[in-house]
């Protein structure tokens, strides 16, 4: 029982950070048509970033914490603003190109990131309370995964909110749905665009911050390792479906951790084969528009 | 009436002036040099059979489709601005099909198309009253009809110096369509109308103006009445007979060559 | 065969009512497809001089690369030595292995508008396919390739009939799922046949001796030259055959082929099993260059490295994805080079992080090539040739149609 409850938050954590990567890619995808290769890229700049708030500012207390997770949303947010602004824009409409030139972002970005942290995972080091663990069930349960999980819910009912109750989230949900028709009702949907971005980049930002106290370190492939496994909960949970992302993205961490544990290490093939399954049965995925 | 109809042809300035314009979708021609122009008052119908391009010339006018050639709305050229600029230079469009979010309610659909300070909800509210009554409502679960009805509040919300109308009567009870085409009749009073409509009693009941297409491009423009009241013309450019005019017979396969020389597919189709 | 009876059938049939719109419609479809399969009848009968000079061109630069280990020639900036030492050759074979291998990614993305973010699969089931039963199975290299390519079929088969239920941008993402998954089974270490991060040496007992040490780079210098001319005819082929013809229509409308009652899905499934295994043959034939096989060669990142290739040279161009796959490579190695030299050691930091990493460089440099030089290499130095003859340029036009339908 105690290794039941241990799996499920660790796989509660991890799904929140897949969350908090996958909300973003979801967005940009479900009103732009563009996958964007470059979210990881965000994410680690997230992480360093945090990670050299706390490096410069004594890592160990909750007000460092909480800064690094300001400022890694911030530096999220601003990069993948720019990157809609100066690159993305540019090629308005042409999707592929679009694609191509977030592969290449990615690429020079993680190349840049080696350049300047070094290619070696950096260790860090979070409040002492992350460390201790908290019991439930008889399972002892590290204290950094309800950080990971309370931050992604708040993220998940943020948007939540800023999509029902906004004038820019309708005009996204209404985007979503049906681009051209925005356009046509006289709304300039880039700027949208550039908002989904800026809100994408700011959860992967947030998102990095937390995966390197998860795994304790931060290193420049941080962000792809992740992104591949956001991929997969954009697809299952259905492209441009917030509840479909938040959904898959708990389903596929915890099965993950489970089939890790009970199936030898296999975690990793039972993602990919439920994507297959998802593909062969429900290609729009669980949530995604059914055309 | 006739004499009324007369002066308006004769008034100089169109509100809206197409010249060469053409289209591609998926690199086919679908919009052919097509020239035209609306008058500033009334409603004119664009007229022709099934896929001869009509939706396609009304999303190149706002630019919903890649085009080339000159749109001039109310003197200015806007064939260089984005569609949501075009739109808010006085453009309302009702698209075929409807276009609904149906995953917005009604009452955000509607506040979705709001472009004006001073939006006229009232105008909106007592021209269909239904909707008010749904306003919580997802427009995705609402009948055909009462989404057309959100379509058009939606275009009627703003003061616009055209509504573009695509098919709205498209699939339609008849006692809907009734109620659509009076709708139109009492917004033309104050705003210019460019109709797609496939039905022709309503066409009739409504157009002054016709511009007919094929093949994507003009081939007749006129007089609305009298283009309808020439049994010949509308066989060849739209082949029904007008005498069936309201039956759907724009979509059978009666083709002008075809039934020049064998009248076979022109019966089935009328039977269809 | 049956197939074109049926096109033209259909044809006569709508010819008969004609004077419809959609009838006039569905036969512009035809009209379509009756031109493909027109022009491959007629492909191979159609020389232009251009064609016969690019054939002669072709045919010397072969004839040179053949004799270039003979040779004593120096490309300083390019090459590390004169053109008969091991190192020079072993750069020109990675340079020709890594065109073949983008010219198997063209074939994908060029021809059957497949945007695949898991070719590196193959690739990797190649080299680590052929590691992995030398180092286990007591049997000779060419029954092993064999056995090899068996598995890679089967693979393409499995992961393509499943990816190729999406398309677009959710095919790119399922393709790299897949990839992914032979990605992390390297990292893995199962049983340890794979050899983890340290990935695997080649076990050269049952090689023929030929192939084996730095003095025989030579022969698998031509070997690898003979690889990327046998890529380059069978693409050439696949392209101007129907499956060929069929696989340009379905990227311009699947929908038009389908109505002409063609099968869209097994002709992409076909063309994505060919390139598969194609690139495994690259695979293995890199393996033996390399004598051994490191987990990038799995990796996402060789994917992504055969995509900017395709996209620097010329998306839907074959001398695009040599060209692409060639200067990449040098490109690539010339820059890490610089990036250790004293130079670079000299420069203040601002300036010395960045150009310290090749793919800062490359990857910005391939920004810079979607943004502003769309068509790639080719189409720029075709934009050029026809300013000169003031002819204007369709490159350009196609490599962006082709990357707007992979969509």
């Amino acid at each position: 029982m105690s290794t039941l409850v241990l799996l499920l938050f660790t796989g509660l954590g991890l799904g929140a950070l897949y969350f908090l990567v996958a909300a973003g890619l979801s967005l940009i995808y479900g009103l732009m048509g563009v996958l964007n290769f470059a979210h990881g890229a965000f994410l680690t700049l997230g992480a360093f970033t945090g990670w050299e708030i706390a490096r410069r500012t004594g890592g160990d207390n909750w007000w460092t914490f909480l800064l690094s997770l300001l400022v890694g949303a911030v530096a999220g947010a601003l990069f993948a603003a720019f990157t809609e602004f100066v690159l993305i824009r540019r090629l308005y409409q042409r999707h592929i190109e679009q694609v191509l030139v977030t592969v290449g972002l990615s690429l020079a970005a993680v190349a840049l990131f080696d350049g300047i942290w070094g290619t070696d995972p950096v260790f860090i080091q979070g409040p002492a309370w992350f460390k201790e663990t908290t019991d439930i069930l008889g399972a002892r349960i590290p204290n950094d995964r309800f950080i990971c999980i309370i931050a992604a819910v708040l993220v998940l009912l943020a948007l939540v909110f800023f999509l029902k109750n906004t004038r820019y989230g309708m005009i996204i949900r209404a985007g979503v749905e049906n681009r051209s028709m925005v356009t046509a009702l006289g709304i300039d949907v880039r700027k949208a665009f550039t908002l989904v971005f800026t809100i994408g980049g700011a959860a992967a930002g947030l998102g990095g911050v937390l995966a390197s106290h998860y795994f304790g370190y931060v290193s420049p492939l941080l962000g792809g390792s992740l992104l591949i496994f956001a991929f997969i909960v954009t697809v299952i949970g259905g492209l441009g479906s917030l509840t479909g992302a938040a959904v898959a993205a708990v389903a596929v961490a915890v099965l993950q951790q489970f089939a890790n544990f009970y199936l030898g290490g296999t975690g990793d093939f039972v993602v990919v084969l439920a994507l297959a399954l998802v593909l062969l049965f429900r290609p729009s995925g669980l949530l995604g528009r059914t055309s | 009436m006739t004499a009324a109809e007369e002066e308006r042809s004769i008034a100089p300035a169109p509100i809206l002036r197409i010249d060469g314009l053409t289209a591609h979708i998926a690199g086919q021609q679908v919009v052919e040099d097509v020239s035209f122009t609306v008058p500033a008052t009334g409603i004119t119908a664009l007229l022709g059979r099934n896929g001869v391009g009509k939706t396609s010339t009304i999303k190149a006018i706002i630019g919903l489709i890649d085009r080339t050639g000159t749109v001039e709305l109310d003197g200015v050229r806007v064939d260089r601005e984005p569609t949501y600029k075009i739109i808010r230079s006085g453009v309302g469009y009702v698209p075929e099909d409807r276009e609904v979010f149906s995953k917005l309610t009604v009452a955000e659909n509607l506040r979705l198309a709001e472009r004006d300070a001073a939006p006229r909800r009232q105008l909106v509210e007592e021209l269909f009253p239904d909707l008010l009554a749904r306003s919580g409502q997802m427009a995705g679960t609402l009948s055909g009809g009462q989404q057309q009805m959100v379509s058009l509040a939606r275009a009627l919300l703003n003061t616009n110096k055209i509504l573009l109308v695509d098919e709205p009567t498209k699939g339609l009870a008849p006692k809907i369509v009734a109620e659509v085409a009076e709708t139109l009749a009492e917004a033309a009073k104050t705003v210019p109308i460019l109709l797609v409509e496939q039905n022709l009693q309503v066409v009739r009941q409504l157009a002054e103006g016709a511009v007919v297409l094929s093949g994507g491009r003009v081939v007749h423009t006129g007089n609305a009445l009298d283009f309808l009241n020439d049994d010949g013309l509308t066989q060849r450019l739209l082949g029904v007979s007008t005498e069936a005019a309201h039956t759907e017979a724009a979509h059978t396969e009666a083709a002008h060559t075809a039934s020049a020389q064998t009248p076979a597919p022109a019966e089935k189709g009328a039977a269809l | 065969m049956t197939t074109e009876t049926d096109a033209t059938e259909t044809q006569d049939a709508h010819g008969a009512t004609g004077g419809t719109p959609a009838g006039s419609r569905r036969r512009a479809a035809n009209r379509g497809a009756a031109e493909g399969t027109h022009d491959g009848g007629r492909a191979p009968l159609r020389l232009t001089r251009g064609k016969v000079v690019g054939a002669a061109v072709g045919i010397a630069g072969v004839v040179l690369l053949i004799l270039l280990p003979l040779l004593n020639l120096s490309l300083p900036g390019v090459l590390p030595g004169p053109t008969y030492t091991p190192g020079s050759l072993q750069l020109l074979a990675m340079c020709m292995l890594m065109a073949a291998a983008a010219l198997t990614y063209h074939l994908l993305l060029g021809v059957a508008g497949l945007l695949s973010f898991g070719h590196a699969l193959y690739f990797g089931a190649g080299v680590y396919g052929l590691a992995i039963i030398l180092q286990n199975l007591d049997i000779p290299l060419l029954p092993a390739m064999g056995l090899t390519l068996l598995v890679v079929i089967v693979l393409a088969h499995v992961v393509g009939s499943i990816s190729l239920k999406v398309s677009g941008i959710p095919f790119a993402m399922v393709t790299l799922a897949f990839a992914q998954a032979g990605s992390v089974v390297v990292g893995r270490n199962p049983e340890g046949i794979t050899g983890g991060d340290e990935g695997l040496t080649l076990r050269t007992n049952n090689l023929p001796d030929f192939l084996v040490g730095v003095a025989n780079t030579r022969n698998l210098y031509w070997l690898a030259l003979a690889v990327l001319v046998a890529v380059f005819v069978i693409v050439t082929w696949v392209q101007s055959s129907r499956a060929g013809h069929v696989a340009a229509a379905v990227r311009e409308n699947e929908l038009r082929v389908r109505v002409l009652g063609l099968q869209p899905y097994l002709v992409k499934l076909l063309i994505f099993v060919v390139s598969a295994v194609l690139v495994c043959i690259i695979g293995m034939v890199f393996l033996l260059l390399q004598s051994g096989a490191v987990p990038r060669a799995v990796s996402a990142d060789l994917t992504i490295t055969l995509l900017v290739m395709v996209v620097l040279g010329g998306v839907g161009s074959r001398w695009g994805a040599v060209i692409g796959g060639v200067f990449y490579t040098i490109l690539d190695q010339r820059l890490t080079t610089l990036a250790n030299s004293d130079a670079i050691d000299a420069l203040p930091e601002i300036l010395r992080i960045p150009l310290s990493e090749p793919l800062f460089i490359l990857g910005t440099l391939f920004i810079l090539v979607v943004l502003f030089l769309p068509g790639g290499l080719t189409g720029a130095a075709q934009r050029l040739a026809r300013r000169r003859t003031r002819r204007g340029g369709d490159r350009v036009q196609k490599s962006r149609e082709i990357l707007e339908e992979a969509a």
